[in-house]
């Protein structure tokens, strides 16, 4: 039977020859709901080369796509431009099977990869700046550091304008579509933001020296190849600006209010300091984390000018799925947000002072004076909570 | 002496053990530093560390 997969053509010279995950959910803790691609690229050069594998369990099918192309043992150079499992996961297996000449990656790429799958096969470090020869082409090689790993890095290939950028500019989402341009706008900024916030977002500084160095190494790039999601042909620009603006994180008139509940206290709390941001002309997005992933708070909080957190005490700290969520955001390091804390208790009533430590740790800037009620919130309670919205929508307002 | 961590990977830098890639010998202060040092996992410049 002739094999089912087969391989796209993205470029003059380069083929996609990556894997649909269709089924993937959960992406170590980042929440997948449209599955995600682990895009792989044959560049059709003299030296043939193979730009970044697949995660392990769709060896397979990569290299089925590959043969709808050529034979993989033609396959001369294989380059590693992220060391991550699901880009490197069959690096062993697909060296045993094609037996390049060389193998590529970053200085540190080579240490991770060597660390990670403990092959025997020698990687060859390149630096910053190098170029390869390919014979009738060339590559060049950028360092991406903690774009999103030390390892990363960019490859661009001057023939067909094209640059391979690893994760980013990527999304996880699985689509039959192999480019950008066949899926609607509104789904590429949601899945790009998602995954900018849940997976980029703390290296934020140096994605805005990454875009500054790609713009002044006066590199024309036609072609955005990543390693999730669809491949960007038209209007680069467009999601190069979407990177700047989120690596940016200029707040917006947007509050996000993220709250646990367990007999509804803190719940009335959450819907009074909503109401009244609302009321004073500030959008809001009222997250309960009884029914919320923390994948899409972050999302929420990416655009976000504030950031208001409540919990009730339980056992002297704050519930567990707001301790996740809270250490979610922490690593994730939003940044330029202002914020609250409050929450109910029935007698110890730690919650709140945790959580306002916690937002100070996270360099939110805690503006308000946060709000503990004993039991259930009264008439007098509810007004307070009023008022620390209205508190909060004055000062947004101020600093937007 | 302090430690200094890197803002931007978390890198801790340790002078009592120093920086033996960068060839920064064990006992070095983190303000005896070169100005061209930078964060031996991420690259970053020696003004994104702060004290730990």
């Amino acid at each position: 039977m002739k094999d089912i997969y087969s391989a796209i053509k993205v470029s003059e010279n380069v083929y996609w020859v990556g894997a649909i995950d269709w089924t993937i959910r959960d992406f170590h803790g980042y929440t997948t709901p449209h599955g995600s691609t682990y895009n792989a690229y044959l560049v059709m050069a003299d030296k043939i080369t193979l730009i970044d594998t697949v995660k392990k369990p769709f060896m397979d099918e990569m290299i089925a796509r590959i043969k709808s192309v050529v034979d993989p043992s033609k396959i001369k150079y294989i380059i590693s431009n992220h060391s991550e499992m699901d880009h490197s996961g069959c690096l062993p297996e697909v060296i045993d099977l094609i037996k390049p000449e060389k193998v590529f990656a970053s200085a540190v790429g080579v240490k991770t990869l060597q660390e990670l799958l403990h092959h025997r096969h020698d990687i060859i470090p390149v630096k910053d700046g190098e170029a390869l020869s390919l014979g009738n082409m060339d590559l060049t090689f950028m360092e991406t550091r903690m774009i999103h790993w030390p390892d990363s890095m960019f490859t661009y290939l001057a023939k067909d304008e094209l640059l391979f950028s690893q994760d980013a500019f990527g999304m996880h989402l699985a689509t039959q579509e192999r480019f950008a341009d066949e899926i609607p706008a509104a789904t590429l900024e949601y899945e790009g933001a998602t995954y900018y916030a849940n997976i980029v977002l703390p290296y934020s500084p140096v994605v805005l020296k990454a875009l500054e160095k790609v713009a002044s190494a006066g590199l024309k790039i036609n072609v955005i190849a990543p390693d999730h999601g669809p491949v960007w042909r038209k209007d680069i620009g467009w999601i190069i600006d979407l990177y700047k603006k989120w690596a940016v994180q200029k707040p917006t008139a947007k509050t996000v209010v993220v709250y646990a509940t367990m007999w509804h206290s803190t719940e009335k709390m959450a819907r009074a300091i909503s109401e009244s941001l609302s009321q004073s002309g500030i959008k809001v997005k009222l997250l309960s984390m009884n029914e919320t992933h923390r994948s899409e708070v972050v999302y929420e909080v990416l655009d976000a000018g504030a950031l208001i957190v409540g919990s009730p005490t339980l056992n002297n700290n704050i519930l567990p799925q707001m301790a996740d969520v809270m250490t979610y955001l922490k690593g994730l390091k939003p940044a330029n947000k202002i914020g609250a804390a409050f929450g109910s208790y029935g007698w110890s009533g730690e919650s709140v002072k945790n959580l306002e430590a916690m937002l100070k740790e996270m360099k939110v800037d805690v503006i308000a004076e946060s709000i503990a009620v004993k039991n259930a919130p009264g008439d007098d309670v509810l007004e307070k909570c009023h008022h620390l919205g209205k508190k909060i929508a004055e000062e947004l307002l101020k600093r937007i | 002496m302090k430690k200094y961590v890197c803002g931007v990977c978390g890198y801790v830098y340790d002078p009592v053990e120093g920086d033996a890639e960068g060839n920064v010998p064990a006992g070095t202060p983190f303000e005896k530093l070169p100005d061209d040092w930078s964060c031996p996992v991420c690259g970053a410049a020696k003004d994104e560390f702060s004290p730990e």
